[in-house]
C-alpha cells in the first residue's frame, strides 16, 4: 500500500497539469465568491441574505476544477496505456484506487483549506461595505461562530468528496469526457431539473437526494428550518454518492481487462 | 465541387464514419424528450377554466362587486376615504367604480379606481391603462372618481373635492348593450415581498360614501355579487351599506390580464428547459470527443496537412457540429413540444394560448442554442485541447450560470452564455400585474432573441481566439 500511495503521489506530482489546475481551482473559488458577494445588494434591508452561504458560492466552480483534476488522474492513464504499467506494478487492484483516492483526497483538502478561508474572509469584507452584516441584525461572518466553522469546514470536505465521486465515476467510466460530463451532470442538471419543477414535492425530493443540492447544505447559517435537509445529512448524502461511486468503479477496475 | 465544400465534406464523412457518434446525436434526441415528457408527465396543477378577454388574451376577473343595472346613458360618482390591505396593501389592490355588460367572466369594462401604490387610474378592458392622479387614498386625502356613459364611449374622471373634476381618459366599448351593470368594486391581488418567488393572496378593504347614479335606473337597490374567477383569494369577500350612499366592501382577486405563476405554479414551457438542459449536457460530451479526438490521435496533424488553412479547418468543424446539433434539436423541440402539451392539457395544467409564429421561435430558437452551443465547444476544445477540461469549461459556461443566477439575482442570465433560454420564453408579461417574473416561472431578463445573440457573440469570440491559437501554435 505504500509503495501505490508513493507511486500515485509521484504521478500526479509530476504531472504538469496537477499544480495549475489545484491553482485554478482555489483562485476561481476565491474570485466567483468574491464576486457573488460583489453581485449582492439589499438596498431596502431585511433580505434572506445568507452572508456566509454567499461567500462560498465559489464552490459551485471550484468543483468543477476538482472534478476534472479527480477524473484525469485515472482517465489520463486510459488515454496514455499507462494504466497498464500501474495495475501490473500493483496487483492488488483496489489498493491502487485506494492510494489515488488518499493522494487526491489530500490535495483537494489543502486547495480547500486555502479556498475556503480566503473566499470567506472577502465575503464578510465586501457584504459588510453593503449593508449585510452585523450593524443590520446579519449574523456576523466569524470563524469562532459554530455555525459559520461548519460551513467552512463544510466546504472543504465538499470539496474532497466531490474528488472522490469524481474519482469513482472516472474509475468505472474510464473516457475522460464521458466521466465528468457524467458528474458535472448529475451536480448541476439534478438541481435545475428541481428549480424548473413545478411540484414542490418533487422539487423537495430531489434536492434531498442530489449531490450538490444535498452537500451544500453545510453551507446554510441561517433559515435552517426551511432547508430541504439538514446540513450534516445532507453531506453524508453526497457521502454515500462518492461512497456508492468508488465502490462501483472498484468492482469494475477488479474484475475488467485494462 | 467548389474547393470550399471539400473540407466540409470530408468533416461530415469523418463525423458519419465513426457510428457511435450517431447514435450519441440520437442519444441526445431521446435525452431531450424523455425528461421533457417526465417532467410534464410529473406535473399536476390541475385549474378550472381559465376567462378570455375581449381582446381573446387570458385575463384575471375575480373581485367584489356592488351594483345596480343602468338603461341607455347615465353617470355614476363616488368618494373613497380609505383602502387598506391585509396582511399587507398590494400595490396593485384596487378599489373604484366600475361599467360593463354583465358579470361574466372576461367580460369587457372601463372602470376608475384607486389603487395601493399607483395613484388613480383608468383601465378597460384589462390591457388599458391610463394614469390619474397620483398618491394614496386617505382619511385626508380622499378621491373622487365618476364615469360617464354616452352611447360605447365611457369616460373617466377624478377631483380631490368633487367639485374641480378632471378627464383621464374615455375609452369606447364596441357593442355595449343599452342596459349595463354599473357600481363599487374592491379586488386586492398577490403581493409579492421583495426576492419570494412565489406570491401571498391578500385582501382590501375600501370605505366609499358619496355614492350617485345618475340616469335612466330601472332597479333601484343594491345588488352584491362576489365575481368568483380563478385567482387564488385571501378571504371570502364581503359588502356593507352604511347609509343610502356609503359603503364598505371586502375583495380579493384581480381584474387584470394573466401572466404565469398566479393561478399555477407550474410553467409549461419549464418542461422543454429540463429536456434542453439534458439534450446540452450530451451535445457538450459529444462535440468536445468530436473536438478533440483528433489531438489524442495525433491525426490532427494529417488533416492540417491535408487541408493547410487552419482557419478554414476550424469553421468546417464548427458548421458541421453546430449543423447537426441543430438538426437534432429542432426535432427533439418539436416532438417534445407536441407530447408535452398534451401529458400536460391531459393532466389538467393551464397552458397559455400559444401563437404559431411562438411556437415556430421556441423550436427553431432551441435548435440554434444546441448548434451554437456546439460550435462553441468545438472552439473550447481546439483551445483547450483535453477532452476533460472541454467538457467542464463547456458546461461551466453554458450550465452553470443557470444555478448561479438563483444565487446572485439575474444578471448572470444576460451576460453569459445561458440568456440563450430566454427563446424559450412564451408566457406573457404585464406592467398592470406584479408577479416574481423569473426564469424558474419562465421569464428571463432578455428579450428572447437577444439572449441568442448573446450566445452566438461567445461563440464567435471562442471561435476567433480559437483560430488564432490553431494559427499560431504547434498541432
Amino acid at each position: 500500500m505504500k509503495h501505490a500511495l508513493h507511486a500515485e503521489w509521484t504521478k500526479l506530482r509530476t504531472l504538469a497539469g496537477t499544480v495549475w489546475l489545484l491553482l485554478a481551482a482555489a483562485a476561481l473559488t476565491a474570485a466567483v465568491s468574491a464576486a457573488a458577494a460583489a453581485a449582492t445588494r439589499c438596498p431596502s434591508g431585511g433580505c434572506a441574505d445568507d452572508p456566509a452561504k454567499i461567500s462560498l458560492t465559489g464552490i459551485y466552480l471550484g468543483q468543477a476544477i476538482v472534478a476534472v483534476l479527480a477524473v484525469t488522474v485515472v482517465s489520463g492513464e486510459y488515454g496514455t496505456g499507462m494504466i497498464r504499467l500501474t495495475l501490473a506494478a500493483t496487483p492488488r487492484r483496489v489498493n491502487i484506487l485506494a492510494a489515488k483516492a488518499a493522494v487526491i483526497t489530500g490535495l483537494v483538502l489543502v486547495t480547500g483549506a486555502v479556498a475556503v478561508p480566503v473566499s470567506l474572509l472577502a465575503g464578510a469584507l465586501i457584504l459588510s461595505g453593503h449593508g449585510i452584516g452585523p450593524s443590520r441584525g446579519y449574523p456576523a461572518i466569524s470563524f469562532t461562530d459554530g455555525p459559520v466553522l461548519r460551513a467552512a469546514f463544510g466546504s472543504v470536505l465538499y470539496l474532497a468528496l466531490i474528488a472522490l465521486l469524481s474519482l469513482g465515476a472516472a474509475t468505472a467510466l474510464r473516457e475522460a469526457a464521458a466521466a465528468i460530463g457524467t458528474v458535472l451532470g448529475v451536480l448541476y442538471v439534478l438541481p435545475i431539473v428541481a428549480v424548473f419543477d413545478g411540484d414542490a414535492t418533487l422539487t423537495r425530493h430531489l434536492e434531498q437526494i442530489a449531490p450538490m443540492t444535498a452537500g451544500l447544505a453545510i453551507q446554510a447559517t441561517t433559515g435552517l428550518n426551511s432547508l430541504p435537509i439538514s446540513p450534516w445529512a445532507g453531506l453524508g448524502v453526497l457521502a454515500a454518492w462518492a461512497a456508492g461511486s468508488l465502490v462501483v468503479g472498484g468492482i469494475l477496475l477488479r474484475n475488467r481487462d485494462a | 465541387m467548389k474547393p470550399v465544400l471539400v473540407p466540409l465534406r470530408a468533416e461530415f464523412a469523418k463525423f458519419r464514419r465513426v457510428r457511435s457518434w450517431v447514435i450519441a446525436l440520437c442519444a441526445a434526441v431521446t435525452v431531450f424528450v424523455l425528461l421533457s415528457f417526465l417532467s410534464a408527465f410529473e406535473s399536476r396543477a390541475p385549474v378550472g377554466a381559465v376567462p378570455v378577454g375581449p381582446g381573446g388574451e387570458a385575463v384575471s376577473d375575480t373581485y367584489m362587486f356592488v351594483h345596480q343595472a343602468l338603461a341607455g346613458d347615465g353617470t355614476l360618482t363616488a368618494r373613497v376615504t380609505a383602502l387598506s390591505g391585509t396582511p399587507e396593501l398590494a400595490p396593485w389592490a384596487k378599489a373604484g367604480i366600475i361599467l360593463e355588460p354583465d358579470t361574466n367572466q372576461g367580460t369587457a369594462y372601463a372602470a376608475v379606481m384607486v389603487t395601493g401604490d399607483h395613484g388613480i387610474r383608468m383601465q378597460d378592458n384589462y390591457t388599458h391603462d391610463r394614469p390619474g392622479l397620483p398618491g394614496r387614498v386617505g382619511l385626508s386625502s380622499p378621491r373622487w372618481l365618476r364615469l360617464s356613459r354616452a352611447g360605447d364611449i365611457i369616460t373617466g374622471y377624478d377631483s380631490t373635492d368633487g367639485t374641480h373634476w378632471t378627464e383621464i381618459a374615455s375609452a369606447r366599448l364596441a357593442g355595449l348593450p343599452r342596459t349595463v351593470r354599473t357600481g363599487l368594486f374592491v379586488t386586492a391581488p398577490e403581493y409579492f415581498v421583495a426576492g419570494a418567488v412565489a406570491g401571498t393572496p391578500s385582501a382590501a378593504t375600501a370605505s366609499f360614501d358619496w355614492v350617485s347614479v345618475h340616469g335612466g335606473l330601472p332597479s333601484r337597490p343594491w345588488t352584491g355579487t362576489a365575481i368568483a374567477g380563478s385567482y387564488p383569494v385571501a378571504s371570502a369577500p364581503t359588502w356593507k351599506q352604511v347609509s343610502a350612499s356609503a359603503f364598505t366592501m371586502t375583495g380579493s382577486g384581480d381584474i387584470a390580464p394573466l401572466v404565469g405563476d398566479i393561478i399555477s405554479a407550474q410553467w409549461a414551457g419549464a418542461s422543454i428547459v429540463n429536456g434542453t438542459i439534458a439534450a446540452l449536457l450530451v451535445v457538450i460530451v459529444l462535440t468536445a470527443l468530436f473536438a478533440t479526438s483528433q489531438y489524442r490521435r495525433g491525426s490532427v496533424r494529417t488533416a492540417l496537412a491535408a487541408g493547410p488553412h487552419r482557419g478554414q479547418f476550424l469553421a468546417t468543424r464548427a458548421v458541421v457540429a453546430g449543423s447537426l446539433a441543430s438538426a437534432a434539436g429542432f426535432t427533439a423541440t418539436a416532438l417534445a413540444e407536441v407530447i408535452t402539451r398534451h401529458v400536460l392539457a391531459a393532466n389538467g395544467s393551464y397552458l397559455f394560448p400559444q401563437s404559431g409564429p411562438g411556437l415556430a421561435r421556441v423550436i427553431i430558437g432551441t435548435g440554434l442554442l444546441l448548434g451554437l452551443a456546439a460550435a462553441l465547444v468545438v472552439a473550447l476544445g481546439a483551445m483547450l485541447r483535453r477532452s476533460a477540461v472541454t467538457v467542464a469549461a463547456g458546461i461551466v459556461l453554458l450550465v452553470l450560470p443557470g444555478i448561479l443566477g438563483a444565487q446572485t439575482g439575474n444578471w448572470l442570465m444576460r451576460f453569459t452564455p445561458t440568456a440563450a433560454f430566454a427563446i424559450q420564453a412564451t408566457l406573457p408579461r404585464s406592467s398592470l400585474v406584479t408577479s416574481a417574473y423569473t426564469p424558474p416561472n419562465g421569464y428571463f431578463p432578455v428579450s428572447p432573441w437577444a439572449g441568442l445573440a448573446v450566445l452566438a457573440a461567445y461563440t464567435a469570440a471562442a471561435l476567433t481566439a480559437a483560430t488564432w491559437l490553431l494559427r499560431h501554435r504547434d498541432a
